[in-house]
C-alpha cells in the first residue's frame, strides 16, 4: 500500500497519519468498492464540498473530508449501488456517513480512544467562499488520496 | 423463512446500505420498516410485527442503547433480537449493549459478509 501524501508541520501526531489512513482506506473499500490513489504532492484542488465531525473528550478536534461535487455523486452513487444521475438530496447523507465512519474507525484504531472520545453529527457544507478558525493548539494532518481519479482531501485538526 | 426486519440509523443512506446488505447476505426479508432514532423505533415495534432489528447507537432524540433497554418493555416485542450497527467499536461499547440486550454487535465499516456472520446465528436463536 502506498501512504498518502500527509503534510506534517513539526511536533504533529505524526503516528496517526497511517492510522488516519488506513481508516479511511477501509471505509471506502468496505463500504463504497474502492481502492484509494495516493495523490500528487503538489496538487492543490479546488473542492466545495466539505464535510466534517466533531471529536469531544480525550482526543478533541474536527475531521473533514473534503471533495468536490462529481466526487460527491460518485460517493453517493457507490454507496447506494444506484447510478450517478440517480443521487439527489442523499449526496449530504452519504458524504455525511462516510466522514463520520472514517472518523469513527480512526479514534477506534487509536488505543483507549474508543471509549474516551465521542463523535458528533456530521456537518455537510457546500461551497467555497468560506473559511474556518480553529483553536487548535497543534498542527493538523492532513491526508490527499485520490478517489476514483478525483482529488479528495482529509484533515484532522487537534485539540490536545 | 422470510421475516419482517426494523432499521434504525439517523442516516438514510445508512438504512438502504444496512437493507441492501441483508439481503446481499441471503436473507429472506418480507418487509422492511425503517426508524430514524429509537423513540421511532418504539412506535413501529408497538405497531407492527418484527423479526429482527438493527440498530445505530449515536441518534438525536432517543439512542440505539436506550431504545434497546425501552424494549424490554415492550410486550409484543420483548424478544425481538436486535443487533447494534455502529461507528462506537470499542469493547466497552458492546459490552454496553450486550447488556442492555442486544444480541449482536456489527461495527461500521462493515461488508455484507459481517453482516451474515452476526445475523444468521441471531435469527437462528444461537446467540
Amino acid at each position: 500500500m502506498n501512504s498518502a501524501n500527509a503534510k506534517l508541520p513539526p511536533g504533529s501526531h505524526e503516528s496517526w497519519v497511517p492510522l488516519l489512513e488506513l481508516a479511511t482506506r477501509e471505509v471506502f473499500e468496505l463500504m463504497l468498492g474502492c481502492h484509494l490513489a495516493v495523490a500528487a504532492p503538489e496538487s492543490e484542488p479546488s473542492l466545495n464540498i466539505t464535510s466534517m465531525v466533531g471529536l469531544a473528550g480525550q482526543l478533541c478536534g474536527v475531521l473533514s473530508v473534503r471533495c468536490d461535487g462529481k466526487s460527491a455523486v460518485l460517493m453517493a452513487s457507490k454507496m447506494l449501488g444506484i447510478e450517478p444521475d440517480k443521487v439527489g438530496d442523499e449526496m449530504s447523507d452519504a458524504l455525511g456517513e462516510i466522514c463520520n465512519m472514517v472518523a469513527g474507525n480512526f479514534k477506534n484504531k487509536i488505543s483507549g480512544m474508543g471509549d474516551g472520545c465521542m463523535l458528533s453529527p456530521p456537518t455537510v457544507i457546500t461551497g467555497t467562499d468560506y473559511s474556518t478558525h480553529s483553536l487548535a493548539d497543534s498542527p493538523g494532518l492532513e491526508l490527499r488520496l485520490l478517489f476514483e481519479n478525483l482529488p479528495i482531501i482529509i484533515s484532522l485538526q487537534i485539540h490536545s | 423463512m422470510s421475516i419482517r426486519a426494523l432499521i434504525v440509523d439517523d442516516s438514510s443512506v445508512m438504512r438502504k446500505i444496512v437493507e441492501r446488505s441483508l439481503r446481499q447476505a441471503g436473507i429472506d426479508i418480507a418487509q422492511v420498516f425503517e426508524a430514524g432514532n429509537g423513540a421511532e423505533a418504539l412506535t413501529v415495534v408497538t405497531e407492527n410485527k418484527v423479526d429482527l432489528i438493527l440498530c445505530d447507537i449515536n441518534m438525536p432524540v432517543m439512542d440505539g442503547l436506550e431504545f434497546v433497554k425501552q424494549l424490554s418493555g415492550v410486550e409484543n416485542a420483548k424478544n425481538v433480537p436486535v443487533v447494534m450497527i455502529t461507528t462506537e467499536g470499542s469493547e466497552s461499547h458492546v459490552v454496553q449493549a450486550l447488556s442492555c440486550g442486544a444480541r449482536g454487535y456489527i461495527r461500521k465499516p462493515f461488508t455484507p459478509e459481517q453482516v451474515k456472520e452476526h445475523v444468521i446465528p441471531v435469527l437462528a436463536g444461537k446467540s
